[in-house]
């Protein structure tokens, strides 16, 4: 089990659902099997168009990078490799760098111009963290966020969840060049060790 | 590559790099430094374990029609064999990374083929005349993909589906250490790098990579014993990924 690991003095993980063995269930889509790679599908697919939808906006777009992601999870699912991390985490960055080619080949001018500036947001932040509120994963990555100093948070979202460079990010911020990649890092580093990922090698 | 004078902070980029927000010619040179760096290898994996939480709390159900449309795909894909880890395993960080290119390669072939992508970026004036790599850079499907080498070179790599042929292009290009030379390799579809012969050095240097270029997923260039190596033994100090 890749996908749970132990919290260290975090919130208590007794309530969650076991959730399926997501390493297992690549492993058979690897050899052809199609319902064991929908059962991977279900329990990342919400995640996967989540984060599509924040970075490329538009619900038609974001269906076929997510489309185009899983399709391409299917194929590599034999090179999926655990010591690398969590299933979730290998198919969230495919997703997330098919959506980021997507938005920086397909736009250059519109997107920079508005998009920053809330042209229609099919998803705002305050609904979907609504809509997670169940789910006690989700009450644990909160509670880590909040550990997050306000700058580092916001570098971590325009990235990861916007899609934008650091360098794009330090220019909307009016921030000196470099300031926004050592953000992104140390938020991304606190977010770790809150949560306790990776470093279980 | 060991007097890269961005070398000293080049491991602050592992965030950017987690999240893709770095530039192509950033990612291209983290990309170089990370083959050979285990302790940021294990740093990209954990922040983007990391990052992938975000996607926790942003959870959208997508549309029902997304799950069947894509089951219905998958049956006319197949799906790729294990990597066969060959030889010694010491080597086993720097294979990792060729599969990373090929993930990112294979990624964009798929695009492609599912948005019918096509990009012409120079008009056709095709000439038996020519030599390879004009031929190659006047195609009409020709496609470009730069790097940077070692030491401040270079490295574009150019081809074209249709004639079934890559060449590398390199400007300042220093010489390969001592009994040593510049190995070209293609990357065939299953992530195994083949010999596609030698790079010279020189200030504007260029080769042709021989073997199938059309349906190779990358290139790269390593720095090999003098006559070269039936796989690369070494972390490549310049690649591509043939994306569109």
């Amino acid at each position: 089990m890749n996908d749970l690991r132990p919290v260290p003095g975090g919130v208590p993980h007794e309530g969650a659902p076991p959730g399926p063995d997501l390493p297992a269930l690549l492993r058979r889509s690897a050899r052809g099997d199609e319902r064991a790679f929908a059962e991977v599908y279900d329990a990342v697919s919400a995640k996967a168009y989540g984060l599509a939808v924040h970075v490329v906006r538009d619900p038609a777009q974001a269906e076929e990078v997510v489309q185009e992601s899983f399709l391409e999870v299917w194929r590599l699912a034999a090179r999926y490799d655990a010591d690398r991390g969590s299933p979730a985490a290998w198919i969230l960055t495919i997703v997330h760098r098919r959506a980021v080619d997507r938005v920086r080949s397909a736009e250059s001018a519109t997107r920079r111009d508005t998009a920053y500036h809330d042209r229609n947001q099919p998803v705002s932040h305050d609904e979907t963290a609504e809509a997670a509120t169940a789910s006690l994963e989700a009450r644990r990555v909160r509670s880590a966020l909040a550990s997050l100093t306000p700058v580092q948070r916001e570098a971590v979202e325009l990235s990861y969840l916007r899609g934008y460079t650091h360098t794009e990010i330090a220019r909307m911020l009016d921030l000196p060049v470099g300031t926004a990649k050592t953000r992104i890092r140390d938020g991304l580093i606190r977010l770790r060790d809150t949560m306790g990922v990776g470093s279980v090698r | 590559m060991s007097t890269d004078p961005t070398r000293t902070d080049i491991h602050a980029l592992s965030g950017a790099y987690a999240v893709d927000a770095l530039d192509d010619d950033e990612r291209a040179q983290f990309e170089r430094h990370l083959a050979g760096c285990p302790s940021c290898q294990t740093e990209v994996d954990d922040l983007r374990e990391a990052a992938a939480a975000l996607a926790e709390v942003n959870a959208v159900e997508p549309p029902a029609e997304l799950r069947a449309r894509l089951l219905a795909d998958i049956g006319t894909v197949r799906p790729l064999p294990p990597m066969i880890e060959r030889g010694a395993h010491r080597h086993a960080p720097v294979r990792r990374r060729w599969v990373a290119v090929v993930a990112a390669a294979a990624a964009v072939i798929v695009l492609a083929a599912v948005g019918g992508l096509v990009w012409h970026p120079w008009t056709s004036s095709t000439s038996p005349q020519l030599s390879a790599v004009t031929q190659v850079q006047h195609a009409p499907d020709a496609q470009r993909f730069s790097a940077h080498g070692p030491d401040g070179a270079t490295v574009t790599v150019y081809r074209s589906v249709s004639l079934d042929k890559a060449v590398v292009v390199a400007h300042d290009l220093a010489a390969a250490p001592d009994d040593e030379v510049y190995q070209l390799w293609l990357q065939d579809p299953a992530g195994t790098m083949h010999p596609a012969g030698f790079l010279p050095a020189g200030s504007d240097t260029s080769a042709t990579l021989s073997g199938a270029a059309a349906t190779a997923k990358g290139a790269g260039i390593t720095v090999e014993p003098a006559g070269g190596s039936p796989a690369p033994t070494s972390g490549p100090v310049a690649l591509v990924a043939f994306t569109s």
